[in-house]
């Protein structure tokens, strides 16, 4: 059994992309997991600098996409036989070439819902508390600032240590988080 | 500091051995955040009086709206001039135009978005901003043009007493499906871009109540890049939906006219035809819109020349492709050598409507030729004037198709004029005053210019920045 840290973790500032990104690179290869990089917008290649595998996301657009259009392929192919058959204008009932515009409309309606609330759900938002809120400095991370959260859940967190690395790697100002 | 470097800088050339910059005047990235953030963060006690008479005269127009609708639901459709044979007239008209103007925001959205086309980060949020509110717009139309309002879920497929259910082998139904998941992904689509500029107001916010709104909306984002990985790929799949999605919302509006069997309306150029005449008509609105909220919000080194002359070359495009399908459609009328086929184009160019007719063909085909000229493309009044022009010609294409189609039939003894009444004109009137009271809604409390895409194409975001090759 484990006592629980009394620190969220450590968090690290950085002045620059190119700085966060050597120090990325630097915090994988000293092997932590539980760890995170906040930049104000998409740093290009900090994915790989990170270590990060690939997003879950287009895999649920795609289940959702094929649901959308199966189910409303599935919607307009049984009212129009079943549910309410009338013979329009002399149409087979299963007029199946008229059904694509809705088909595809209701993939595409179902596939955005995938993309949107997919990416809500794998990366846990809305999550409106954090830790790393607990920081003054962390309102800058949607300015101009970037920085580095190490968690003490990893298993090579060490409060001293880690904060030391931090620094090593380049960070400007270093603090611990408290829960 | 900022301003001589924007005015000595050409960046509509682009040198050959580097980029121009889409960012001028040495912004970083904390000025370009305090520049967009700006308009948003003005005290509510220190609010420019400018807005409140914008918004007044918005919401003026937008009770004209509301006047216009409750009188219909009470009289009826009667109010309107429509008659027999002109049973749709300034409703779809109305419709059409309004669906039209929001694909040039789509465009850039995600077409220019998949095409890796930098340019389109500081004018998207803005250009998606016009195409959800116009949709706003075109929504109202065809619910109110119903007549007896209360029936107007019959167009949902929903359960209910009658064992009833839509027709789905009618374009009009296909429509109703277009346009809501258009005006749905729209709104998805321009939610994930403001997520993170919601953030960046929320830790800026000095109000308790600018922060806990900003906060909410912004649903705790805290830049992690475990998030920007599934954000961007979310993004991206967003555009890819969205291209496809725009190209078929105008293809099926305009099969509401070509699937139809009467002259002037059924033919097989309308889709490509009509996408183009959308796209021209957006960027005429984007323009004119970007022009004026770029002067009072002083957005010239994000929103530069390059922006507005990139999106007349866009104009001169599309534009070109409609003169282009005016034309082919005479020719077709002629070559098909069907007789009311023939009939119903002489009667658009030389009938009763050929005011509307030349109407359109001068603000449409002719105007933006102009832009050919490069000192034409680069000065803001005449890109101002000109895309007035152009959207005072879509709208009468949309007119035109739907009015003179129908007003002179197969058969003589049934022809008339279409008039529009005092209520036709309020109702487009008051829809332009919701499109308007949007607007100022959004430039005074939302970010305007996508801030963190606009630091993303900054020099200074790339990794390798100030370290040589890599």
């Amino acid at each position: 059994m484990t006592t629980k840290s009394p620190y969220f973790g450590a968090l690290a500032e950085f002045d620059s992309a190119a700085a966060i990104f050597h120090a990325c690179e630097k915090v994988r290869d000293k092997g932590f997991r539980k760890w995170d990089a906040h930049t104000p917008f998409p740093v290009h290649g900090l994915d790989r600098a990170m270590g990060l595998g690939s997003s879950k996301v287009p895999w649920i657009v795609l289940v959702l996409a094929l649901l959308g259009g199966t189910g409303g392929f599935a919607l307009q192919a049984w009212t129009s036989t079943e549910g309410y058959a009338m013979v329009i204008s002399n149409k087979p009932l299963l007029s199946w070439q008229a059904f694509m515009p809705v088909t595809f409309e209701l993939s595409v309606l179902l596939g955005a819902f995938g993309a949107v609330f997919g990416m809500w759900g794998v990366n846990r938002l809305p999550q409106w508390y954090h830790s790393v809120f607990r920081s003054q400095r962390f309102a800058k991370v949607t300015d101009d600032k970037f920085f580095i959260s190490i968690e003490s859940a990893d298993p090579k967190f060490n409060p001293e240590a880690t904060q030391a690395f931090l620094r090593e790697i380049g960070a400007t100002h270093v603090e611990l988080l408290e829960h | 500091m900022t301003m001589e470097t924007t005015a000595s800088l050409n960046t509509t050339l682009e040198p050959v051995d580097r980029r121009a910059p889409l960012v001028l005047g040495n912004e970083t990235f904390a000025s370009v955040t305090n520049t967009v953030c700006a308009p948003a963060e003005i005290p509510l006690k220190r609010t420019p009086l400018v807005w409140y008479v914008c918004l007044a005269i918005s919401l003026a127009m937008l009770s004209l709206l509301g006047v216009s609708v409750g009188w219909l639901f009470w009289e009826g459709v009667g109010i309107w001039g429509n008659n027999s044979p002109v049973y749709w007239a300034w409703d779809i008209t109305n419709f059409v135009f309004w669906v039209g103007i929001g694909h040039a925001g789509t465009l850039i959205s995600a077409v220019l978005f998949l095409f890796r086309q930098k340019w389109r980060t500081s004018i998207n949020r803005f250009a998606e901003a016009m195409t959800i509110f116009a949709v706003m717009c075109a929504l109202i139309f065809p619910g109110i043009h119903v007549g007896r309002v209360w029936t107007a879920y019959w167009l949902m497929p929903i359960p209910n007493q009658m064992s009833a259910w839509p027709n789905f082998r009618s374009p009009l139904l296909w429509d109703v499906f277009a346009v809501s998941t258009y005006a749905t992904v729209s709104a998805l689509f321009w939610y994930t871009g403001l997520l993170p500029d919601l953030a960046t107001l929320r830790d800026r916010a000095k109000s308790t109540v600018a922060k806990v709104a900003y906060g909410i909306f912004s649903l705790g984002w805290r830049g992690s890049n475990r998030h920007w990985q599934n954000y961007e790929k979310a993004y991206q799949i967003l555009a890819g939906l969205s291209t496809p999605l725009v190209l078929s919302v105008h293809t099926i509006v305009s099969f509401d006219f070509a699937t139809s069997q009467l002259p002037g309306w059924h033919t097989t150029i309308f889709p490509p035809y009509f996408v183009a005449g959308a796209i021209f008509s957006g960027f005429a609105m984007v323009i004119n819109l970007m022009i004026i909220a770029r002067w009072i919000f002083k957005l010239e080194n994000l929103v530069t020349i390059r922006h507005f002359e990139n999106m007349a070359k866009i104009i001169l495009l599309t534009g070109s492709l409609v003169g282009y399908a005016y034309g082919m459609e005479f020719f077709i009328a002629w070559y098909s050598g069907n007789p009311y086929e023939t009939f119903a184009f002489q009667n658009r160019a030389f009938g009763p409507y050929a005011w509307a007719y030349w109407t359109m063909i001068s603000c449409n085909v002719i105007s933006p030729q102009l832009f050919w000229f490069k000192k034409i493309r680069t000065n803001l009044w005449a890109l101002f004037i000109i895309s007035v022009f152009v959207n005072i010609g879509m709208w009468f294409e949309r007119f035109v198709i739907i009015v003179t189609s129908l007003h002179r039939d197969f058969l003589p003894s049934s022809w008339a004029y279409f008039r529009p009444t005092f209520w036709d004109v309020a109702t487009f009137v008051g829809s332009w005053g919701l499109f308007f009271t949007m607007f100022c809604l959004f430039v005074r409390f939302l970010p305007m210019v996508a801030i963190s895409e606009v630091k993303s194409v900054m020099p200074e975001a790339d990794p390798h920045y100030g370290h040589g090759k890599h």
